[in-house]
């Protein structure tokens, strides 16, 4: 098998669970998906449906003690990391595997300038000395668009702008030239304008260098714009998997559904109609009170008795598409 | 127009910037800077714009939240403006406002009840029953249950606290709610929940919406006409109809542009206009047109001269020298 179809990353019935006042909880509840080199993995669904506990699970940052990864793998090319020891972690992680945050003014420590925390990655995981790491810092600032790199490079965080912070998380995440990128929600707290600019950043990189990115939002349309394939997660489950255009075309599960139907997209050229919008009724249930059933059932406009019966298998509905859902077991034996 | 119930003309809100020693220039941030619209009774206005472009502080100063600095804000024939202490808080029952964030524009330590009660009780409206009743009314119509009057707002997921936000602005049965960014805080399908509302009780009780987003699709979904603000100006303002079908300013079409949409795949190099860097400081904009330093297709004449707003169609007003006086932008790309 050459190394193009390996998967680079590949998680299989990922399994966390915290403990709360509430009892053990289960956040991700056999997660499984796969990720190629160079591929966009887009992770969609509300807050609290497991989308970043994926991500710091992949980067062993499971928050301890109130977490443990019970049951899984998250291999990356082969290798298990939920075995692997912390010094392991520590040089995979920010050099082979790397992540962006949410909030890139909390991420940034504000008593170092940008480019130390830049060079940090380049020292500690390239060897480099703190010379030639800080003429790394200042091509990755080029890198990431930048203007007067090697002015900036001696600034604090707080002299940067909300998207020119992005900008540096990328580079310090970038600075090793990972093959795993996790995005986590990277434009939320941003303008339109800005977020364009920093998509734009994120294509140039996979495209130029390679880079296989996870991104994690609840924005349709930047799934659309950049991800190959989706994973559709619900409270701690993936629900629907598929590449990108059979996902946004036909999605099977209702929860996708309601998910791309929820939105009034932006329409140009001759205005569009303004029907009612449809709703998802209701919030993502707290994970301590999940049935035994669909975790969906409570919300779904077709739910069934047998929903809230037993959790639905995941079955192939289309190339490489598949969704957990009883519709398509009461379609295949109707 | 005639049957406006909301009317700016030339608002502009500035805030002194403290100097750093007594002997250095003032500076002044121009948060808005001449800003002139109406907003006419049951119809939604909304304005549009990236951080720092005025579109929170023209809705704070019409709600008399912030220190307007010249021109007036009219409600109906009250010049709300100019009104003062007593006559000021009885016009406010004419207006409210619904924010951004329903974690923190609730006291934690009212019960939901008390919290839509509050405005009838500070404006002297009804006897205690009558309000206890009114809530109990507000809540219903806002889609949440009697039995939840006595909880605390912490009791409350982030799209039903949003709504008791909505009761709240509702129990004065105000004429106008200004309503800033009221989903963008919430979970993607918890705000059709919101939406849905807020355009059913316009639908049932005529109200007026001033509608602050930075979201395009919201804004569209929404909205009957709508203003385009940059640098505390108004940029380009039109029908809704209007401004998505023939967008005509460059910054206009920067930002429907740069909206993820469904259908366009970035890989594929999509025709995209991108703007570079972020907004100029609204402490020290630029000479000339203030989008001229982020605009690709700006020339001399942009950066030396302001362009006025100016209606190049019937409602449709532009500040743009590149803009034809027929209306037509010949520079606009043919896909955004």
């Amino acid at each position: 098998m050459s190394a193009k179809d390996e998967p680079l990353l590949e998680v299989e019935g990922l399994k966390v669970e915290f403990d709360t006042w509430d009892g053990r909880v289960r956040v991700l509840d056999g997660v499984d998906f796969a990720l190629a080199p160079g591929e966009t993995l887009g992770i969609v669904g509300e807050s609290g449906c497991g989308k970043s506990m994926t991500a710091l699970a992949i980067m062993g940052l499971v928050p301890k003690p109130a977490g443990h990864v019970t049951g899984g793998a998250i291999r990356y090319r082969g290798e298990d990391l939920v075995k692997a020891s912390g010094a392991r972690m520590r040089s995979l992680r920010g050099n082979r595997v790397a992540m962006i945050f949410q909030e890139p003014m909390t991420s940034l420590n504000p008593v170092f300038t940008v480019g130390d925390q830049i060079a940090e990655a380049a020292r500690l995981h390239l060897g480099l000395s703190s010379h030639e790491a800080s003429v790394r810092a200042v091509e990755m600032l080029r890198a990431v668009h930048i203007p007067e790199a090697e002015r900036r490079v001696v600034e604090y965080p707080h002299q940067f702008s909300g998207g020119m912070r992005q900008r540096v998380m990328i580079a310090m995440a970038l600075a090793c030239e990972p093959e795993v990128l996790i995005a986590d929600e990277p434009t939320t707290a941003l303008d339109v304008t800005v977020q364009a600019q920093i998509f734009d950043l994120l294509e140039e990189l996979r495209a130029t260098k390679g880079t296989a990115i996870v991104l994690i939002t609840h924005d349709m349309g930047a799934i659309a714009e950049m991800a190959d394939r989706v994973v559709v997660m619900y409270a701690g489950r993936k629900v629907e998997e598929g590449p990108v255009d059979s996902i946004l075309g036909q999605p099977a599960h209702p929860y996708t559904q309601g998910l791309l139907a929820c939105r009034p997209n932006l329409q140009l050229g001759r205005a569009a109609a303004r029907p009612q919008l449809r709703e998802i009724p209701g919030v993502v249930p707290p994970l301590h009170l999940l049935g035994k059933g669909c975790a969906f059932a409570d919300r779904c406009p077709r739910a069934m008795p047998r929903c809230s019966e037993a959790v639905p298998p995941t079955r192939r509905v289309g190339d490489a598409h598949a969704a957990a859902c009883w519709l398509l077991e009461e379609a295949v034996t109707a | 127009m005639n049957d406006a119930l909301l009317t700016v003309d030339d608002l502009r809100v500035h805030f002194p910037l403290r100097r750093a020693t007594p002997f250095a220039p003032k500076r002044t941030v121009k948060a808005v800077d001449g800003v002139t619209f109406a907003v006419p009774k049951g119809r939604t206005f909304g304005i549009v714009g990236e951080s720092g472009s005025g579109k929170t502080t023209t809705a704070l100063a019409v709600m008399r939240l912030t220190e307007i600095t010249a021109g007036t804000v009219r409600l109906g024939d009250e010049p709300l403006s100019a009104l003062e202490g007593e006559a000021l808080r009885h016009a406010r029952r004419r207006v409210q406002m619904i924010f951004q964030d329903p974690y923190s524009s609730l006291n934690p330590r009212m019960r939901a009840g008390s919290i839509v009660e509050e405005p009838l009780e500070l404006m002297g409206i009804g006897a205690e029953a009558e309000r206890r009743e009114r809530a109990r009314e507000l809540f219903a119509q806002v889609g949440l249950r009697p039995d939840q009057l006595q909880l605390f707002p912490h009791q409350f997921s982030g799209g039903q606290r949003q709504r008791i936000g909505i009761a709240r602005a509702l129990a004065t049965k105000p004429e106008l709610v200004v309503c800033d960014e009221p989903v963008s805080a919430l979970d993607v399908a918890i705000q059709a929940q919101i939406l849905n509302l807020l355009v059913n009780l316009q639908r049932e009780y005529g109200l007026a919406y001033l509608f602050i987003s930075h979201d395009l699709g919201v804004v569209q979904y929404l909205c009957d006409e709508v203003a385009v603000m940059y640098l505390g100006r108004i940029v380009e303002q039109a029908p809704r109809e209007a401004l998505f079908e023939d967008p005509l300013h460059p910054y206009t079409w920067a930002l429907l542009s740069a909206v993820p949409r469904v259908g366009r795949r970035r890989r594929d190099g999509a025709a995209r206009l991108r703007l570079e860097g972020d907004p100029p400081s609204p402490i020290n904009p630029p000479p000339g047109c203030r989008f001229s330093t982020r605009c690709p297709y700006a020339e001399a004449r942009c950066k030396a001269e302001e362009p006025v707003l100016r209606e190049v169609k019937p409602g449709h007003r532009i500040a743009c020298h590149l803009v034809r006086d027929d209306g037509s932008a010949p520079l606009r790309p043919a896909n955004l």
